[in-house]
């Protein structure tokens, strides 16, 4: 668990976050149309969030509590964040149109529909972490610094699949329904939650392969894991839930002013469709 | 919960409320609520319950975190519904009284039968006899289960105030 030790806060991920920052800002002000105030909100606290996980959580502590909350923050509350900041529609909004038309061409494309499926998205997520936790794979990141980078791009990238997949604003074409995607997010979140208390039973052995084997504290880290899979679960099914409830709340709204069901650019602006209860609650 | 005064939106609009779907989305936040209430009380405040119970099978394990898994999503997506159901005006309070107390009760005794008895997850509190918890906590949740189903009884079309 020395490896890492006084190597301190990598500046390189750091600069790529703020230029993560940076980017999107900088499209907003770009955009004619008028940008979600929330979505860049949502996109700037995802920024924080994976800043806090790269700097002072990345000082080289040997300490798996703080291990586990970085893979927390970074996995599952920083993908959030950014999902919601919907960053593929903003490009497809200010980008010239090869760019665009790129865009399109990969979102169409059949790996991605693959990869993005919620099923494929929580299998790499929580089946990843679980392959890190439960191999001696955990511990070689802990000698390795590639393979320690390496694993933290894994827990991002699956975790922005994944939260995409399951709650995202952003197009995704052949998006599985509602019920296949509570019912995956399910899935995941029991895998977590098993998967925590199975660290804690077994920690005098797993994860396999460390040097200096603190149960005590790896039994607290598994608590951590357990409680904080708890709060991502329930800031991600609340954005699902919202989503759907947004969603309807359109489609009910539509439907009083016999539009149709599926246009999301028509407003009804004739008088007897501004239907005061959407907005009494 | 009393959320009658949604309907006031529309003038003109009268709109018939949905019981069935008032009483099963309290019923899940119900389900939900109790199960949080649990983890919250036993585990974290009294320190009653353990986080592990060396006696915990691997099917018991599984099982809890699915369940667990389950009680989170259920409580937000009754949230949603339930708010979805008052904007749009629909919401019959008193069945949604009945649902909830209905859906609290089920959890209690299924929690109390099989997550302690069946599945032996962990016990109420250890070290003390266990029998008087386990009544208190069974018989509490029938009672509950009994209290909703009168609720929702009297909550049927015909009666006053759905």
């Amino acid at each position: 668990m020395t490896g890492l030790a006084g190597a301190g806060a990598d500046p390189l991920p750091l600069t790529l976050v703020a230029l993560l920052a940076a980017g999107y800002l900088l499209a907003v002000t770009r955009d004619r149309r008028g940008w979600r105030r929330g979505r860049s909100v949502s996109w700037l606290a995802g920024c924080a969030v994976l800043a806090l996980a790269f700097g002072p959580l990345a000082g080289g502590s040997a300490d798996p509590r703080v291990h586990v909350a970085q893979h927390l923050l970074l996995g599952m509350v920083a993908p959030l964040g950014l999902a919601l900041g919907a960053p593929v529609t903003l490009l497809l909004r200010v980008a010239p149109p090869p760019v665009r038309r790129a865009v399109t061409r990969v979102l169409r494309a059949r790996p991605l529909h693959l990869l993005a499926h919620p099923a494929t998205a929580a299998l790499l997520a929580t089946g990843g972490l679980a392959v890190v936790l439960l191999t001696p794979l955990y511990a070689a990141a802990e000698r390795n610094p590639w393979l320690h980078h390496g694993l933290h791009l894994h827990y991002l990238a699956a975790g922005y699949v994944f939260a995409w997949a399951v709650a995202g604003p952003d197009p995704a074409p052949r998006r599985a329904g509602p019920a296949m995607r509570a019912g995956v997010l399910l899935g995941a979140a029991a895998g977590h939650a098993v998967l925590a208390k199975y660290l804690y039973a077994h920690a005098a052995t797993l994860p396999p392969g460390l040097a200096d084997r603190d149960v005590a504290a790896l039994r607290s880290a598994a608590r951590l894991m357990w409680y904080g899979g708890d709060v991502a679960e329930l800031l991600l099914a609340a954005a699902f839930f919202a989503a759907w409830y947004g969603r309807r709340g359109r489609r009910v709204q539509r439907a009083a002013c016999g539009l149709p069901a599926v246009s999301r650019t028509v407003k009804p602006s004739a008088p007897q469709c501004r239907v005061t209860w959407l907005h009494d609650w | 919960m009393s959320g009658g005064r949604a309907v006031g939106g529309g003038p003109s609009r009268l709109r018939a409320v949905d019981r069935r779907a008032s009483a099963l989305a309290a019923g899940i936040i119900g389900v939900a609520v109790v199960a949080a209430v649990d983890e919250i009380v036993f585990h974290q405040v009294l320190g009653w319950h353990h986080f592990y119970d060396r006696s915990t099978p691997a099917v018991g394990l599984l099982s809890d975190g699915l369940l667990h898994a389950a009680e989170l999503l259920a409580l937000v997506g009754g949230f949603f519904w339930f708010a979805d159901l008052r904007r749009r005006g629909v919401l019959a309070p008193r069945a949604a009284w009945g649902g909830f107390l209905l859906g609290a009760g089920a959890f209690q005794v299924f929690d109390g039968v099989v997550d302690h008895k069946v599945l032996r997850l962990h016990q109420i509190r250890y070290g003390v006899p266990l029998l008087p918890y386990d009544v208190f906590w069974i018989a509490g949740g029938a009672a509950l289960l009994l209290l909703g189903a009168v609720v929702l009884g009297r909550a049927r079309p015909g009666t006053t105030s759905g």
